[in-house]
């Protein structure tokens, strides 16, 4: 069986548990997927399946729709590769659907997304430096101080803490625990919360 | 923006028979307590002051103030929760204000909400 999903988040809620635990839930809209190309041993040297979601009708580009067509199931706009092993590749056709049961209930997932940008932030926000006093006389607010010595080692090490473009990197978030699952609207509440901003775009793995 | 998705989540995590308890309304809240595989239901009985976190999710909490031996207590309770058997209404109080925290500062007969004599 393919170990994932590419999906959407939605954005965070809160569900009561049969014992009346609140458990902090992210709700992700995943699938449906399609396979639209398969990946084998002989052919590439790897065997996975490569999933399209989110259907595309406008602008179309035909080398595009040129590698959507041996699938029959329309164009999609995320594309993303899940690696298989060689025996399960064999029960998985071209233009299979896969939807949000393919997880279970109790199940532990990681999940992968991008977080949200933050534009060229400080060393304060980004690396967590502690900064200066605000008052008392301090002239020493939110900088990031020192850099290195001086003649030895005469330069700046290479992956210094500075300020720079913090976040929009890839994260990914293991051991989430699968609270809920609504196959038929292709909803998945996982417990904990997820990288990236609602909407975004999420990969889902089991766990090993 | 709650996004449709999730607004009808909470919805459907809602119960029905709570909808209209109101800030300055006496009421009795009946508790499940789960002691090993034993149950009982415990009973706080007391002024709602505040209700807060929305009416139209289910995170809705209320605050329930009490005086017991003449220490005042206040527990919160999550009103949309399992262990919540049911709120009772006593009565409904006269109040002008959606949180009552004056009722803090108050003892004895000033501590007293009007009550409505019809509702």
């Amino acid at each position: 069986m393919t170990a994932g999903l590419i999906g959407k988040k939605v954005g965070m809620t809160q569900i009561f548990s049969e014992d009346g635990v609140s458990i902090p839930v992210t709700v992700i809209e995943a699938g449906p997927c399609f396979i639209i190309q398969k990946k084998s041993m002989d052919k590439d040297g790897y065997s996975a399946v490569q999933l399209g979601f989110e259907k595309k009708e406008k602008n179309v580009l035909k080398p595009e729709a040129g590698h959507f067509k041996a699938a029959g199931k329309g164009i999609y706009r995320r594309l993303k590769e899940f690696r298989v092993s060689d025996a399960d590749l064999g029960a998985l056709n071209l233009g299979d659907e896969l939807k949000a049961d393919l997880f279970k209930v109790g199940e532990k997932v990681k999940i992968t997304g991008f977080t949200k940008g933050r534009g060229f932030t400080g060393v304060v926000k980004r690396w967590n430096f502690s900064g200066g006093c605000d008052a008392h006389g301090s002239k020493f607010h939110r900088k990031g101080g020192s850099v290195g010595q001086n003649v030895h080692p005469g330069k700046i090490w290479k992956g210094k803490h500075m300020a720079g473009r913090y976040g929009n990197e890839q994260v990914t978030v293991k051991n989430l625990e699968v609270v809920k699952i609504y196959p038929e609207k292709n909803l998945i509440l996982v417990k904990g919360a997820v990288p990236g901003a609602a909407g975004g775009v999420v990969y889902i793995k089991r766990s090993k | 923006m709650t996004s449709p998705i999730i607004a009808e989540l909470e919805r459907k995590q809602m119960r029905a028979d709570h909808y209209h308890i109101k800030p300055g309304d006496k009421v009795s809240v009946h508790t499940r307590i789960i002691e090993g595989d034993k149950q009982r239901i415990q009973i706080f009985t007391g002024d709602v002051i505040a209700i807060k976190n929305g009416r139209a999710n289910n995170r809705t909490t209320i605050t329930v103030r009490k005086f017991s031996s003449g220490f005042g207590v206040e527990r919160i309770f999550p009103l949309h929760s399992p262990l919540i058997e049911k709120v009772e209404l006593v009565n409904r109080g006269i109040v002008n204000r959606g949180k009552l925290y004056y009722q803090r500062d108050r003892r004895g007969n000033a501590a007293k909400i009007k009550v409505k004599t019809s509702w």
